[in-house]
């Protein structure tokens, strides 16, 4: 994954050593990484790559500098908690529509607002799709446990 | 045997198809499944993304209800939900103080001692011998590339789960099940995992490496014991196929198909009829 990155894993650790943290915050790679583990797990100094990557996320959301040509991003995974703060589970069709709907209003692009809109019939012809999806019962627990963890208005 | 399950969203949503075929293998093997009442996702990459203590304290909820009812085991088939149910577990062992607040916080009196296995873990502890002897249709047509994947595996010193760069546990299934696996290089080479929707060109692009790769080494289908490898290899095949102008025509087959299969199961049965690529 590194390869396709602006800045690898390992200039990443190096910008942080030498105190460059705010072109550590802005780099795209942050918000290209999948978190597959690999620099973590093949990184000869044994540093938690991922680990660190996991921490840039989290610092440059919390201070609304988030690269923005990785906003897409960003709103998935954030569209993601608001789902699982409200329903407990991931409601899928929920998601894909909040999900569109948080892009369209920033890039107000339409293609992307419509791609994969065929996918729907697909998925529920093959029983994939619940229109009605799931939910915890005790919901409530869920926003509390939300609310002690983190500062809401950044979702 | 008698274990709780924690199945995770995506085994209730669009994995389904795993669910169902995971259900049929483990009725068979005489493995009782007992649903963790009221679960709650785990937080998946989102929660490890934004915030660190909901990482945390999504799946010890989890982990909390599950020891509240007196498991000492619990299976997830998901292996981002198992990573993230061990590395809240490892967290709360090594951290008092750490175990204490989290359990204010869901609520709940966390201990953390669960065991948590995949599914390939489960099958480990059923025991090859007794999956070989319940085998009524041998895998003969059967030639895998056996694809692990990233969280499997990884990391390490997490998940605590066969070799994290040459795993063979699933070769050995395959292998007791009468099927052939092939030498492969991308097993541990990552698809792309969640970011299937914010950033598909990274998907498309790492799943057709690991779609050629396979080919390109014989074999005639993957085996993944992971709902998001399915989405990205099958039911994305088709844009991969589009984007780079190739014919993969692969089946993606979760481990629990083929075990399925090789219990006697119809494919129909076990849910393979509702994959995206069809049959080889």
């Amino acid at each position: 994954m590194a390869a396709g990155m602006d800045t690898p894993p390992s200039r990443l650790i190096r910008l942080l050593q030498l105190g460059h943290a705010k072109r550590a915050l802005q780099a795209q790679a942050i918000w290209q990484c999948v978190s597959c583990q690999t620099c973590a797990t093949r990184c000869p100094k044994s540093v938690d790559c991922a680990g660190v990557m996991d921490a840039l996320r989290q610092l440059s959301a919390e201070r609304g500098v988030t690269t923005p040509k990785q906003q897409r991003t960003v709103l998935f995974q954030k569209a993601f908690l608001r789902n699982i703060r409200r329903n407990g589970r991931l409601n899928e069709l929920e998601l894909i529509a909040e999900f569109k709907f948080s892009t369209f209003l920033h890039s107000r692009s339409l293609s992307f607002l419509f791609k994969d809109a065929t996918l729907a019939p697909q998925l529920m012809k093959r029983k994939k799709f619940h229109l009605v999806g799931e939910k915890a019962h005790d919901r409530a627990v869920v926003g509390r446990i939300f609310a002690r963890c983190m500062d809401n208005s950044l979702l | 045997m008698n274990l709780a399950y924690y199945p995770g969203c995506a085994l209730h949503g669009s994995s389904n198809d795993y669910e169902q075929s995971l259900r049929a293998c483990l009725e068979t093997l005489d493995v009782q499944l007992r649903e963790i009442d009221d679960w709650i996702c785990c937080g998946a990459t989102a929660a490890h993304s934004l915030n660190q203590k909901l990482a945390v304290a999504l799946p010890a909820r989890n982990l909390a209800l599950a020891e509240g009812k007196g498991f000492r085991e619990m299976l997830a088939p998901c292996p981002m939900c198992s990573m993230q149910l061990l590395k809240a577990r490892k967290a709360l062992a090594e951290d008092e103080a750490l175990r204490r607040s989290v359990s204010k916080i869901v609520e709940l009196e966390v201990r953390g001692d669960t065991q948590v296995l995949n599914l390939i873990q489960l099958f480990e502890t059923i025991g090859l011998d007794r999956l070989k002897a319940a085998v009524k249709a041998p895998l003969g047509s059967i030639c895998a590339a056996c694809y692990y994947g990233c969280l499997l595996t990884r990391p390490a010193s997490v998940v605590e789960f066969d070799d994290c760069e040459q795993p063979r546990s699933m070769e050995k299934i395959l292998e007791a099940l009468g099927g052939k696996t092939v030498d492969w290089n991308y097993r541990t080479e990552c698809c792309g995992a969640g970011m299937t929707m914010a950033n598909e060109q990274t998907v498309l692009d790492l799943s057709h490496k690991i779609l050629s790769n396979a080919a390109a080494h014989g074999a005639n289908c993957l085996v993944v014991a992971c709902p998001m490898c399915h989405v990205n290899l099958d039911m994305k095949q088709v844009n991969i196929e589009r984007h780079y102008g190739v014919r993969h025509a692969m089946p993606i087959y979760y481990l629990s198909d083929v075990v399925g299969l090789a219990l006697g199961f119809k494919p129909e049965a076990l849910g393979i009829d509702r994959h995206f690529v069809g049959k080889a």
